[in-house]
C-alpha cells in the first residue's frame, strides 16, 4: 500500500490559518443553521413550524469545530469519513459544498441528499463522507467495513470514524474497535467527547477510565487531547494518520471538547449550571486559535478577512438554499429499491 | 442425474459468483470451516481467508461492516447463522442497510445478501427456530427471499448476489440436507413465484419448507377429489401478486400457509390483498402465537403438518361449496 503523506507545505502559521478557516466556516454554518431553524423544531409535543427554513432535530457542533478541522486536515478526498447526528462540521471539513449542505438542511431538491435526509443524515459520498447517522455508534461498524473494503481492494484509502462520548457505551463500539484491531484496518477512531449523552452527563453513565482506556484495552494506540485546541488535534491526527497509512492499523483519538449548545437546538440545557457553560466558552476553539495566530505574528486583519469570507460563503449558501426548489412528491418513490419498484403496497 | 443438496446448491452458487466477480465475498462466524451447516464448505480453501472471512461473534458489526463494504465497491454475502441472531444486528439491517440509499438521496447502494436461516430446527427451542420473514418484508428497501428447493437455493442465491438491493435471504434449517434436481445455470428472477402443482379448486400459497408439506397435503387432497394449486412464493418481497391473483381468480379460494406465527404474518398481507382485489374467501394457516418449545410434544404444537393443512383445506373447500349457490 502506498504511503501517502498529507502535504503540509505551508508554515506553521499558514497551516494554523487554514485550520482556523475551516473552523470559521463551520461556525458560520452552524450559526446560520441555528438561526434559520427557529420555530422549526418539534419539542414537547409541538409540531415543527412550517415557516422555519430548517425543520426537525438540529444537532449543532458549535464549539466543537477544532475536532473536525484538525482531523480532516489530514484526510485525502479519497479517504472515507463516517459521522454522527452532529455531523455538519465533519461534512464541511471533508470538503462538502456548503451551499449543497444548506440546501439539504432546508430540505431542497438540490441538497446533498436531494432533501431526503436533512441535517441528521447529511452525507456527501463524492468527497468520501459516507453519512451522518441518526443512531448513536451506528457509524462505527460501517467505518470498519469501509476500511476493510479499502484494505481488501488495496485502494490505500483510510477511514476517519467520528463518534461521541455517548457511543462508547454501545455495543457496536466494542465490536467495531475489536474488528479493526484483529483485521489491522486503516481506521482513525475519533471520540469527539462533548461531555453529554443527549441531556445526561456522560461521566455519570460511564464506568472505568473512559474512551481511551477502553481502546488501549484492545491494544489500540490511544491519545487524549484538548479537543478545543486545534493544534493539539492537528498534531495528534497527523501522527496517527501517518501510522495508519504506513499499515500500523487502527488508532484512537480522544478529543475533549464541550457541547456549548443543547442536545438539539431548542434544548435550553437547564440540566447544567450556566457557570459550566461559561467556563467552557473561555476556551472557545476559534478564540484560542486566533490568539495563537496573533502570537505567531499573523495580522489581525487576515483573521478578520477569514471570518468575513466564511460569513459571506454561508450567506451565499443561505441565498442558494432559499431559492432552491423543493423535491417533487414523486421523488418519495425513488431510490427505495429497484427490485419490486412500483409495488408500494 | 446426480442429485444435489440444498446446502451444496447454495455453496455452488456462491462459489460461481465469487469466481465470476472479485467483488463478491462472504463474512461471518465459522464460515472458514464451512459454516455450521456446511453451506460454505471448501470455499475458504479456494478463495482464501480474505474473501471467506471468519469474524468474531459480533453480529452488529458483521452486518454493519458489510454495509460499509457494499458502499465502497464490494458485494458481501453476510452469514448470520440463524435468523434469531440477526436480531443482534437489527439496527444495521433496518436503519442502515435498508435506509442508506434512500436517506442519502441515492448517493450509495448497498448490494449485500444477508443469509438468515429460518424455521424450526428440531429440538433447538425458542431462540433458534423463528421464522421472521414478515419483519423484513415490512421494511422498505429490503428484498426478502425464501428458497424451498436445492435448485432454487442455487438460482435464487445467484440472483440475490447479482441484485443491487440489500437482500434478506432466508434458507430453512431443516432443508439443508434435502436432495433435489441440480439447478439450471441461470439465476432466478426475484419476485417470481412458481406453480408447483396445478389444481382448480383452491389456491394454496406457501414458501420455504412448507412448500413440501403443502405438496404432500395436496396429493392427499386429490384422493378426496379436491384439486389444490400449490404456489411456492419464493420471494416474500416483492411478492408475485400477478401469479397469485391469477390463480386465486381461477380457483375462487385462497389459503395461505406459513411456518411463522399466524398473527401479523405475511400470509395476512396476501390474504388481505386477494380479498380486496377479488372478493373471494380467504383463509390463513400459521403457527400459534407461542415460542417454539423444546420437548417434541411442545415443538409439534408450533409445527404446521400435512395433516393440519389437509384438514384446513378440506374444511375450507367443503364449507365454501355448501355456501356457494349451485352452479
Amino acid at each position: 500500500m502506498p504511503v501517502i503523506t498529507f502535504p503540509v507545505n505551508s508554515s506553521p502559521a499558514e497551516h494554523l490559518l487554514d485550520l482556523y478557516r475551516t473552523m470559521a466556516r463551520i461556525r458560520a454554518f452552524e450559526n446560520a443553521a441555528e438561526e434559520t431553524s427557529r420555530g422549526g423544531v418539534a419539542v414537547f409535543g409541538s409540531t415543527a413550524d412550517a415557516v422555519a427554513l430548517v425543520r426537525g432535530p438540529l444537532h449543532l457542533s458549535t464549539g466543537q469545530e477544532a475536532v473536525a478541522a484538525g482531523v480532516c486536515a489530514h484526510l485525502e478526498r479519497g479517504d472515507y469519513l463516517t459521522s454522527t447526528h452532529r455531523g455538519h462540521g465533519h461534512t464541511l471539513a471533508k470538503g462538502a459544498d456548503t451551499a449543497a449542505m444548506m440546501c439539504e438542511l432546508f430540505g431542497r431538491a438540490t441538497g446533498t441528499n436531494h432533501g431526503k435526509g436533512g441535517s441528521m443524515h447529511i452525507a456527501d459520498f463524492s468527497v468520501g463522507m459516507l453519512g451522518a447517522n441518526g443512531v448513536v455508534a451506528a457509524g462505527i461498524p460501517i467505518a470498519v467495513g469501509a476500511a476493510h473494503s479499502a484494505k481488501i481492494r488495496g485502494s490505500g484509502a483510510i477511514v476517519a470514524c467520528f463518534f461521541g462520548d455517548g457511543a462508547i457505551n454501545r455495543g457496536p463500539f466494542l465490536e467495531g474497535l475489536n474488528w479493526a484491531k484483529i483485521f489491522n484496518l486503516p481506521v482513525l477512531f475519533v471520540c469527539e467527547d462533548n461531555r453529554y449523552s443527549a441531556t445526561t452527563a456522560t461521566d455519570a453513565m460511564t464506568g472505568g477510565a473512559g474512551a481511551a482506556a477502553r481502546a488501549r484495552g484492545m491494544d489500540i494506540p490511544a491519545e487524549t487531547v484538548d479537543g478545543n485546541d486545534v493544534r493539539a488535534v492537528d498534531h495528534a491526527a497527523r501522527d496517527m494518520v501517518a501510522r495508519i497509512r504506513a499499515g500500523g492499523g487502527p488508532q484512537f483519538l480522544h478529543a475533549l471538547t464541550y457541547r456549548v449548545k443543547g442536545h438539539v437546538s431548542v434544548d435550553p440545557a437547564t440540566y447544567r449550571e450556566q457557570g459550566e457553560v461559561d467556563r467552557a466558552l473561555e476556551s472557545d476553539p476559534l478564540q484560542l486559535a486566533a490568539a495563537r495566530l496573533d502570537a505567531l505574528g499573523v495580522d489581525a486583519a487576515r483573521i478578520a478577512e477569514v471570518d468575513a469570507a466564511a460569513r459571506a460563503e454561508i450567506e451565499t449558501a443561505l441565498a442558494v438554499a432559499r431559492a432552491a426548489p423543493w423535491p417533487q412528491a414523486a421523488a418519495a418513490y425513488t431510490d427505495v429499491q429497484d427490485t419490486g419498484a412500483g409495488q408500494w403496497h | 442425474m446426480a442429485l444435489i443438496s440444498y446446502a451444496q446448491a447454495a455453496c455452488q452458487a456462491l462459489a460461481a459468483a465469487m469466481r465470476a466477480d472479485p467483488r463478491v465475498l462472504a463474512l461471518g462466524e465459522d464460515v472458514g470451516r464451512g459454516g455450521i451447516f456446511g453451506q460454505y464448505k471448501g470455499l475458504q480453501q479456494e478463495f482464501g481467508a480474505a474473501r471467506i472471512i471468519d469474524t468474531p461473534i459480533s453480529e452488529a458489526t458483521i452486518m454493519g461492516a458489510a454495509v460499509g463494504m457494499a458502499l465502497t465497491g464490494l458485494r458481501p454475502v453476510v452469514e448470520m447463522r440463524v435468523a434469531d441472531f440477526a436480531l443482534c444486528a437489527i439496527d444495521e439491517i433496518v436503519n442502515q442497510a435498508a435506509k442508506n440509499r434512500y436517506m442519502f438521496g441515492g448517493q450509495g447502494r448497498v448490494p449485500l445478501v444477508a443469509r438468515l436461516p429460518i424455521g424450526i430446527w428440531s429440538a433447538s427451542a425458542a431462540q433458534h427456530s423463528q421464522s421472521l420473514e414478515a419483519w423484513f418484508a415490512h421494511i422498505p428497501g429490503l428484498v426478502v427471499v425464501a428458497p424451498a428447493t436445492p435448485a432454487d437455493n442455487h438460482a435464487l442465491l445467484a440472483a440475490a448476489i447479482a441484485c443491487d438491493d440489500p437482500v434478506i435471504y432466508m434458507e430453512h434449517k431443516e432443508l439443508w440436507a434435502l436432495q433435489g434436481e441440480p439447478p439450471a445455470p441461470d439465476p432466478a428472477v426475484l419476485g417470481k413465484a412458481r406453480v408447483v402443482r396445478a389444481g382448480a379448486d383452491l389456491t394454496l400459497v406457501t414458501w420455504s419448507k412448507l412448500v413440501h408439506t403443502a405438496v404432500e397435503a395436496a396429493g392427499r387432497a386429490a384422493q378426496h377429489g379436491i384439486a389444490v394449486e400449490v404456489i411456492d412464493l419464493r420471494t416474500i418481497w416483492p411478492w408475485d401478486r400477478d401469479l397469485v391473483l391469477d390463480s386465486a381468480a381461477r380457483t375462487g379460494r385462497l389459503l395461505v400457509a406459513h411456518e411463522a406465527v399466524q398473527a401479523g404474518g405475511f400470509g395476512a398481507e396476501i390474504a388481505a390483498t386477494v380479498a380486496e382485489e377479488l372478493g373471494i374467501p380467504v383463509r390463513r394457516v400459521g403457527a400459534p402465537r407461542i415460542p417454539v418449545g423444546y420437548a417434541r410434544t411442545l415443538e409439534d404444537v408450533a409445527r404446521i403438518s400435512a395433516e393440519r393443512l389437509l384438514e384446513e383445506l378440506t374444511t375450507f373447500v367443503q364449507r365454501d361449496a355448501q355456501r356457494r349457490p349451485a352452479a
